[in-house]
């Protein structure tokens, strides 16, 4: 019987693996999969509340949904946004961006 | 162990192990074809979670929609690793025919099989549809509860979702 710490035990791993992605690795494409990773992480956290808490509902479901909606936005504007770096300094790479002294 | 139990164990072994090599892997189009790995993985956790439309969602966008445009980012951008996929075409062409058969194979044998079983699984398990509306996994549910309880959310999705778009368009122009 799945219970709700196997679905925990998931998405920890989940968010950390995409957290290692973003802190990790410098190719910028990668550092937006992984935080893709880390909203996976969530959703299924979501999921598995709206399954095993004590009154089980459909609220956890319908945060999942917001949240894959908001994903798709976030993805599509954070691509265009590595576009136009791309066009500006000719490089993804997030080390190079340092024009904020960070 | 059940075997719900087994099936969860194996998507998430396949959702941890292709994540692993998301932020491993040195070529991004592997990691991107890896995530859709990843992703169809989660889709299965959804499904043995008993939220079949949030899987079919999460196939639609996720593995459809926000791939096609990571892949498309990856070789608009990606100048100095493009070509980094490191075979020839030549060379694949034998291995790209065995794979297509061995998929036409299992797709022939699938069909094949659902043929010549009787009737649909989930009627024989006694599954009627009252209890699947009950359990709330189901998409009439999912759709009760969208748009009468969470109407207001659901439209502020769809707006952010046209700013997002109309963002996206002005971001990407060549000439702002």
């Amino acid at each position: 019987m799945i219970t709700m710490t196997h679905c925990l035990a998931l998405s920890l791993t989940l968010f950390g693996i995409g957290v290692v992605g973003v802190l990790t690795r410098r190719n910028a494409i990668i550092v937006l999969m992984g935080i893709e990773l880390m909203l996976n992480a969530a959703n299924i956290n979501f999921v598995a509340f709206s399954k095993f808490l004590p009154q089980p509902g459909l609220t956890g479901q319908i945060f999942t949904v917001l949240v894959i909606a908001t994903a798709a936005g976030e993805v599509a504007i954070g691509l265009a946004i590595l576009i136009a770096l791309y066009r500006n300094r000719d490089t993804i790479n997030v080390d190079e961006y340092t024009a904020l002294k960070g | 162990m059940g075997g719900q139990l087994f099936v969860f164990y194996v998507f998430a072994a396949l959702t941890v192990g292709s994540a692993a090599l998301v932020v491993t892997r040195r070529n991004p189009v592997h990691s991107a074809l890896c995530l859709i790995v990843a992703f169809l993985g989660v889709a299965g956790i959804y499904v043995v979670l008993e939220a079949e439309f949030i899987a079919a969602a999460q196939v639609l966008v996720y593995a459809g929609g926000i791939m096609v445009l990571f892949l498309f980012v990856i070789m608009l951008v990606d100048l100095e690793e493009r070509g980094r996929l490191g075979v020839s075409r030549r060379r694949i062409r034998s291995k790209a025919v065995a794979v297509s058969l061995a998929l036409t194979g299992c797709l022939v044998a699938l069909l094949a099989v659902s043929f010549l079983s009787a009737g649909y699984p989930a009627s024989a398990a006694g599954e009627d549809p009252d209890t699947l509306h009950m359990a709330g996994g189901n998409l009439s549910a999912v759709a009760m509860a969208l748009f009468d309880h969470y109407v207001l959310p659901f439209e502020l999705a769809s707006l952010l979702l046209l700013v997002a778009m109309i963002g996206a368009v002005v971001l990407a122009k060549s000439k702002i």
